[in-house]
C-alpha cells in the first residue's frame, strides 16, 4: 500500500485509562517508545470504495500513529473479550444467547474514530464490542453476560441488551430488523432538536431483507433525516448464506433512491473514511447506506458451530488474508510506529485486563430478588405486581 | 377536489361512521343526569381529544404527533383538526401507510427523549407494529435497568365501529393490558378523554390509549375544572359512574354507556346497580372493583372484545381471589361473541353486547329476586 509519514514519536506519561481513552485523539497513550505521534499519516485503503448514487470518497485516509496504535489496542481488547466470553459460555457462566463479534472489530473501531458521543449508534444482538467502543467497560460487559449487579443493565438484560445512553449507544436489540426504524427514530429526534449529529443503525445481511427497513428508509428519505444505515455484511444470516436469502445481495444498492457505499469492513481505516463521509452526507442530504464487507469467525451464536454451512478453509482463509488486527499490526510494523515486541506486550496487557475484569465480574453478586419488580415502569403509581404465586409474592411498583 | 373531500368528511364523520348513524342501537347515549359536576358546557369526545392534544403540544415542545392523515387531512376522524396549521409539519407528521416503520421511528424518537403521540387509524393496524409496541417500547425500561425510558403514546379507535367487518372491529384491550411495561387506558366520556389523554402524554412510560370511533361524536357535560389546561386524571383509578348496592357492573369505553342504560332499566325493577367505568385497564383498579363487590356481593363484567382471556376474565378472577367470601352469586361476564365480526346488520347486532344482555346477566346475578334494601 502507498503511504507517507513524517517525524518521530515523542514520549508521554503512561496513563492507565479505560479503553475509551485509547481511541480518543485528545488523550495520550504511551508505553516506552510506542508511537504517540499525532503527525498526520496517509494510508490507502485495501480496496477502493464502490458507490451507488454518490461519489465515492478518496481511498487515501488520514490517520496518526497514535490513532493506529489505539486501533490495535482496542481491537485486541475486543478480540480477547469475545474469546473469553466463548470460554465463559462453555463453562456455563453465561447462559442463553451469546453472539460473538470476533472478526468484525474493524467496523466498531473505524466508526468510533469518525464520530462523537453525540452521534448515536444502535445495533442488534451482536453488541458487546459496539458497547465497548462507546466507552463501556469490560467489567460491565462480563458482569452483564453473567447476570450480575455490576452489569451495564444490572443483570436484567443479558448479552443482547447492552445500553449506554449517556454515550449515545441505544442497544442491544433481539428482534432482527427492529433496530432500523428505531435508529431512524433517533435520527428524527436529532433533527427535531437541531443537534447536528447523526445516527448509525447497524444490521446484518439477514436483516437487510426486512420490510421495516424499507419502510423506515422511505421515511428517512422523505423527511431528510440524518440516518446512516450500516449493513454489517458477514455473508451469513445465521446458517443461510447471503445468496440464498437475497435476490440482490448488493446491500449498498438496495436503498434504490438512497445512496450507498460498499466498504471493506475488515479495514478499520476504510470504515473510518466511510463513516466520516456518511456523516457529512447525512447531515446535508439525508439517509445513506453503508455496506461493510466483514466476517465473523464464530458461528451465529454459541449454539452454532459455524462450520456446517461454510468450510473451515473459508474461515481460516479470511483469518489469514483479511484479519483486521493483523492488518493494523502489519501497518504499524511497516511504518515503524511500533516493534513486534511492543505489540505483543499490548496483547499481553489486554489479556491481563480481560482476565482481571472477569475475576472482578465473578465477585459481583446476582441481583437482589426484589429487582424482579424494578424498572417495569418509570412511574408505577404504587400499583401491584405479582410473582408466579400471587398469594405468595406481590410487590408494589413505585 | 381536495376541498370537496374535506367538506364531505367533516360533515358526517368518516365514511366508516356513515353506517353508524343509521344503526342507533349501537350508539351509546350519555345521560346528563349522571354524577358529573354541575356544568353548563358540553363537549364532544372528538373535541375533548383535540383540545387535550393541542394543550399538551403547546405546553411541551417535545410532544409531536405522527400517523396516517393526521396532518393535511385533519385526521381520519378529525381528532387532530387544526393541529398542523398551529404547530407545523415538523410536529404534525403525515406518515406513509407503513405502521411497522413509523411506530419504530416513534419509539426511537422516544428513546432519544422526545414525546411522540403515534396514531393508528384503528388499532387493528397496530398489529403490523405490535413488535415495536411490546418489544421495543414496553420492555425497554426493564431490559436496560432504567436507562431507556419510552415516553410514548399509541392512540386511536379500538373495537367495533358499525358494519366494518371482521378485520376492522377487534378490541385490543386484553392483548395490550396483559403486557407488563405498558399502560392501557380507555376513556368513555369527554372528561375521561381529556383527562386521560393529558395524563398519557405526560406519563414517562409507553401508554396504549384506546378510543372508540362511535363515541367521537358523543357530547358530554364538562365542568370548568375539566376545561382547564392543567386538568389531568390519575392513571390506574376507576370511576364510579353510578353508585349502587345490589350488583357491580364494570365496563370501559362505549360499554359504559350501555351499562348505564342497563342500570336505568334495572332500577325500574328494583335492582340498584353500581356502574364502574374502569378508565384504566392496566393498571387495573382492583381496589375499587373489589371494594364495590364487597358492598354489592355480585359482579357483572362488560366488554366489547372477544370473551376468551378477556378483561372480564381478569376482573372475575381478581374478585374470586380477593373477595370470594363476599360473593353471593357466581361472577358473570358479558363480552363480544366468540366469532370474527360479521357484516350483516342482524348478525352484527348479535355479535356485540346489547343493553338487554347486561340487564339479563345482572338479574341472573341477583337470582331475579329483589334484595330487600333495593326497595328503599
Amino acid at each position: 500500500m502507498a503511504l507517507s509519514r513524517a517525524a518521530s514519536s515523542t514520549p508521554h506519561a503512561n496513563l492507565l485509562k479505560p479503553l475509551a481513552a485509547a481511541i480518543s485523539s485528545s488523550s495520550s497513550f504511551f508505553r516506552r517508545s510506542i508511537s504517540t505521534d499525532t503527525t498526520p499519516i496517509t494510508v490507502e485503503t485495501s480496496v477502493p470504495f464502490t458507490a451507488h448514487r454518490c461519489e465515492a470518497p478518496s481511498r487515501t485516509v488520514e490517520t496518526t500513529g497514535q490513532e493506529l496504535v489505539g486501533f490495535f489496542r482496542l481491537m485486541a481488547l475486543m478480540r480477547r473479550a469475545e474469546i473469553a466470553a466463548d470460554s465463559l459460555y462453555k463453562a456455563k457462566l453465561i447462559r442463553g444467547f451469546c453472539h460473538l463479534y470476533d472478526g468484525q472489530e474493524a467496523v466498531a473501531i473505524g466508526m468510533e474514530a469518525a464520530i462523537t458521543k453525540k452521534d448515536c449508534i444502535i445495533t442488534a444482538y451482536r453488541d458487546h464490542c459496539t458497547f465497548l467502543g462507546r466507552g463501556g467497560t469490560l467489567l460491565e460487559v462480563f458482569s452483564e453476560l453473567m447476570g450480575r449487579q455490576a452489569g451495564c443493565s444490572k443483570g436484567k438484560g443479558g448479552s443482547m441488551h447492552f445500553y449506554r445512553k449517556e454515550a449515545g449507544f441505544y442497544g442491544g436489540h433481539g428482534i432482527v430488523g427492529a433496530q432500523i426504524p428505531l435508529g431512524v427514530g433517533l435520527a428524527f429526534a436529532q433533527k427535531y432538536n437541531k443537534d447536528e449529529s447523526v445516527s448509525f443503525a447497524l444490521y446484518g445481511d439477514g436483516a437487510a431483507n426486512q420490510g421495516q427497513l424499507f419502510e423506515a428508509l422511505n421515511m428517512a428519505a422523505l423527511w431528510d433525516l440524518p440516518a446512516i444505515l450500516v449493513c454489517e455484511n458477514n455473508h451469513y444470516g445465521m446458517g443461510t448464506a447471503e445468496w440464498r436469502a437475497a435476490k440482490s445481495p448488493s446491500y449498498y444498492k438496495r436503498g434504490d433512491y438512497v445512496p450507498g457505499l460498499k466498504v471493506d469492513g475488515m479495514d478499520a481505516l476504510a470504515v473510518k473514511q466511510a463513516c466520516k463521509f456518511a456523516k457529512e452526507h447525512a447531515l446535508k442530504n439525508g439517509p445513506i447506506i453503508l455496506e461493510m464487507d466483514t466476517y465473523r469467525y464464530h458461528g451465529h451464536s454459541m449454539s452454532d458451530p459455524g462450520s456446517t454451512y461454510r468450510t473451515r478453509d473459508e474461515i481460516s482463509g479470511v483469518r489469514q488474508e483479511r484479519d483486521p488486527i493483523e492488518r493494523i499490526r502489519k501497518l504499524l510494523l511497516s511504518l515503524d510506529l511500533a516493534t513486534e515486541k511492543e505489540l505483543k506486550d499490548i496483547e499481553k496487557e489486554v489479556r491481563k485486563e480481560v482476565d482481571e475484569a472477569i475475576a472482578q465480574a465473578k465477585e459481583s453478586p446476582m441481583p437482589d430478588p426484589s429487582e424482579l419488580f424494578t424498572n417495569v415502569y418509570v412511574k408505577g403509581y404504587g400499583v401491584e405486581s405479582f410473582g408466579p404465586d400471587r398469594k405468595e409474592v406481590r410487590a408494589v411498583l413505585p | 377536489m381536495f376541498g370537496v373531500v374535506r367538506q364531505k368528511v367533516s360533515a358526517g364523520g368518516s365514511p366508516l361512521t356513515i353506517l353508524g348513524q343509521t344503526l342507533p342501537f349501537l350508539r351509546a347515549v350519555a345521560s346528563p343526569l349522571r354524577s358529573y359536576s354541575s356544568a353548563a358546557k358540553e363537549m364532544t369526545v372528538r373535541d375533548a381529544l383535540n383540545s387535550a392534544l393541542d394543550e399538551e403540544m403547546s405546553a411541551d415542545p417535545r410532544v409531536f404527533l405522527m400517523g396516517e392523515e393526521v396532518g393535511e387531512y385533519q385526521g381520519a376522524y378529525k381528532i387532530s383538526k387544526g393541529l398542523l396549521d398551529k404547530y407545523g409539519p415538523d410536529r404534525v407528521l403525515d406518515t406513509p401507510i407503513t405502521e411497522a416503520g413509523f411506530t419504530g421511528i416513534g419509539v426511537g424518537a422516544a428513546y432519544h427523549g422526545l414525546k411522540p403521540v403515534v396514531e393508528f387509524m384503528t388499532f387493528n393496524f397496530s398489529m403490523q407494529a405490535i413488535d415495536h409496541i411490546i418489544n421495543s417500547a414496553a420492555k425497554s425500561n426493564y431490559m436496560s435497568a432504567g436507562q431507556l425510558s419510552v415516553p410514548i403514546v399509541f392512540r386511536g379507535p379500538n373495537g367495533a365501529a358499525a358494519g366494518v367487518g371482521a378485520q376492522h372491529s377487534q378490541c385490543y384491550a386484553a392483548w395490550y393490558a396483559s403486557c407488563p411495561g405498558l399502560k392501557v387506558l380507555a376513556p368513555y366520556s369527554s372528561e375521561d378523554a381529556r383527562g386521560l389523554l393529558k395524563a398519557a402524554i405526560r406519563d414517562p412510560d409507553p401508554v396504549v390509549f384506546l378510543e372508540n370511533e362511535l363515541l367521537y361524536g358523543e357530547s358530554f357535560p364538562v365542568s370548568a375544572e375539566v376545561l382547564d389546561s392543567s386538568f389531568c386524571l390519575p392513571i390506574g383509578k376507576a370511576k364510579i359512574e353510578k353508585e349502587g348496592k345490589d350488583v357491580t357492573i364494570t365496563a370501559f369505553s362505549k360499554m359504559v354507556g350501555l351499562a348505564l342504560q342497563a342500570a336505568d332499566i334495572l332500577a325500574k325493577e328494583g335492582i340498584n346497580a353500581e356502574v364502574i367505568n374502569l378508565r384504566s385497564i392496566r393498571p387495573l383498579d382492583r381496589a375499587t372493583i373489589n371494594a364495590s363487590v364487597r358492598k354489592t356481593n355480585r359482579l357483572v363484567t362488560v366488554e366489547e372484545g372477544f370473551p376468551q382471556h378477556g378483561i372480564g376474565a381478569e376482573i372475575c378472577t381478581s374478585v374470586v381471589e380477593e373477595s370470594f367470601g363476599y360473593l353471593d352469586a357466581p361472577v358473570e361476564r358479558i363480552a363480544g361473541a366468540d366469532v370474527p365480526m360479521p357484516y350483516a346488520a342482524n348478525l352484527e347486532r348479535t355479535a356485540v353486547p346489547q343493553v338487554e344482555d347486561i340487564v339479563r346477566a345482572a338479574k341472573r346475578a341477583c337470582y331475579r329476586s329483589m334484595p330487600m334494601a333495593a326497595a328503599a
